[in-house]
């Protein structure tokens, strides 16, 4: 099937097995651009490798991905790095560099993204970006700290920056507020509604908690002070949830809250 | 029936692609010069101290060994001989890798391992990096180049600790014809055998710390497992490869 322009992600009946177990079975969705898809699940439904096949980081076994209108099944690894860069990716718990500062962490993707070697203007044009990255996520003050001296809110703060700092159209996020207590969970939930609102950014946020999914869907930021702002029945959110490799739901909060589905209502209780 | 040999053949065929990819990304773009210096740092001068030691007691214990054996036959003075011919070809080479590979295979697997159990592996990969270029080929041209470079090393601390041993604390000889037999003793063919294993085995064991490390599984624990693995099987294999060139440079004629 042909993919139209205002397509981001595209997942054609895609199934991922490991060991001849599917973990994603035969998912098929749209993510159209400015749209955020708050995708549920618990512990192993699939959401992880959801997200790094929508990456090319794992490769389907059936069915086609396609990444800003390129069918990225088979493409190989040097042609993804190209596709990518249009990508942000927040993993779970971060997954900084351990062996980099949090400068070094953030400026990874635009260093590497530089095939030649840099002059003076273009490493300080770097360094303006990297600092406005970490103070867009409020941790200006940590650039020379190494990720195993940062709280782990704050490791995902950078992680956040890492994967927003070449303004990518697309950011996918990796259970963004696993094993953070609510108050921090909230302020990175604030900081995922503000990149979204501010640069217009597609999202996927991958997570196990339904309100982070209503913090997405019913609320809007105030800019740069970062507050949430209540804002129910936002357009252009849509909530996916997975059931053991499967996606059992797709639709708008109204329609999750109303769903009659049993394992669909025990998500949205909790 | 064939089921047994399924998972080596398989894990063969993943150490002969990672080694193609690792050999082929040295001459590719993009290098990262930074990443082999401060990899051969870690190696080489990190492994400076504890490869002189090992050297220099195993040089010395060679002499000690050989003064009884020599002495019976009357020709202790031979001893500079046997303990550089020893180093060189055979105990140099092969201490020194086992050392390395016990010290950089292991931290190699567990390095790369923590990275690939917390996605720093698959971050790199989402940020436009291959890990093999970034991180493999650097280990790779570090520890193939440093080995040599610690094997000399050993084998002249280890001449010395056999000549302590043999002309100050036993007496067997002059100072002057431990070094003479000990020089005399070795011909082209012996350095270059002397040299040769080492830049082998210091290809082994990079890549096999490398490919253990990378294909960690199952948290920290996998990490463990990996760590003990890189060192077993690169142990093993550096005793392997060391029989395969011996027996070769052995048929060889003489140069």
């Amino acid at each position: 099937m042909p993919s139209s322009p205002h397509e981001v992600l595209r997942f054609d009946n895609v199934t991922v097995r490991f060991d001849e177990q599917p973990v994603v079975d035969r998912v098929s969705f749209v993510l159209a651009a400015g749209e955020s898809r708050i995708v549920l699940g618990e512990a192993g439904a699939g959401k992880t490798v959801l997200l790094k096949t929508a990456l090319g980081l794992i490769r389907p076994d059936s069915g086609r991905v396609h990444l800003f209108g390129t069918d990225i099944t088979d493409l190989k690894e040097k042609a993804l790095f190209e596709v990518r860069q249009r990508v942000g990716m927040l993993f779970q718990e971060g997954a900084l560099f351990d062996s980099q500062t949090v400068e070094e962490n953030v400026a990874y993707p635009l260093l590497s993204r530089a095939q030649k070697t840099l002059n003076n203007t273009e490493l300080q044009a770097i360094e303006d970006k990297v600092l406005r990255a970490l103070e867009f996520v409020e941790l200006g003050h940590t650039v020379e700290k190494f990720p195993s001296e940062l709280s782990g809110g704050m490791r995902r703060r950078v992680g956040i920056a890492r994967a927003t700092v070449t303004e990518p159209p697309l950011v996918l996020y990796d259970s963004p507020t696993a094993g953070l207590d609510p108050i921090t969970a909230n302020t990175i939930m604030a900081l995922l509604v503000k990149e979204r609102d501010i640069r217009n950014t597609s999202s996927m946020v991958v997570t196990h908690r339904y309100q982070d999914g209503q913090i997405m869907a019913g609320f809007r930021t105030d800019g740069h002070e970062g507050k949430l702002i209540p804002d129910p029945g936002r357009p252009g959110v849509v909530f996916m949830v997975m059931r053991e490799g499967r996606l059992i739901f797709e639709g708008t909060q109204t329609e999750l809250e109303a769903s009659p589905e049993a394992y669909v209502r025990k998500f949205v209780r909790r | 029936m064939l089921d047994f040999l399924k998972r080596p053949i398989q894990s063969l065929q993943d150490f002969v692609v990672l080694a193609g990819k690792a050999f082929r990304n040295i001459v590719r773009k993009p290098h990262y010069f930074d990443d082999i210096a401060i990899q051969a740092d870690v190696i080489g001068v990190g492994s400076l101290p504890i490869v002189l030691l090992t050297g220099f007691f195993s040089g010395a214990v060679m002499a000690l060994q050989m003064s009884k054996a020599l002495s019976q036959y009357g020709a202790s003075g031979q001893v500079g001989q046997i303990v550089s011919i020893t180093l060189v070809r055979e105990l140099g080479p092969v201490l020194t890798a086992l050392l390395v590979s016990g010290r950089n295979a292991s931290g190699i697997a567990s390095e790369l391992g923590s990275m690939k159990v917390t996605e720093q592996i698959d971050a790199m990969r989402a940020l436009g990096t291959d890990p093999i270029q970034k991180l493999v080929t650097p280990r790779l041209i570090a520890t193939s180049t440093m080995l040599p470079l610690l094997t000399i090393l050993s084998d002249f601390i280890g001449l010395f600790g056999g000549y302590l041993m043999a002309c100050v604390v036993l007496k067997l000889t002059t100072s002057d014809q431990y070094w003479t037999t000990a020089y005399r003793a070795l011909d082209f063919q012996d350095v270059v055998q002397g040299l040769t294993k080492p830049f082998i085995f210091g290809i082994i064991v990079a890549l096999v710390g490398c490919f253990e490390g990378l294909r960690t599984t199952g948290g920290t624990q996998g990490v463990g497992r990996a760590t003990t693995e890189a060192v077993v099987t690169a142990s093993v294999w550096v005793f392997v490869i060391d029989l395969i060139i011996t027996r070769i440079f052995v048929s060889m004629p003489a140069w």
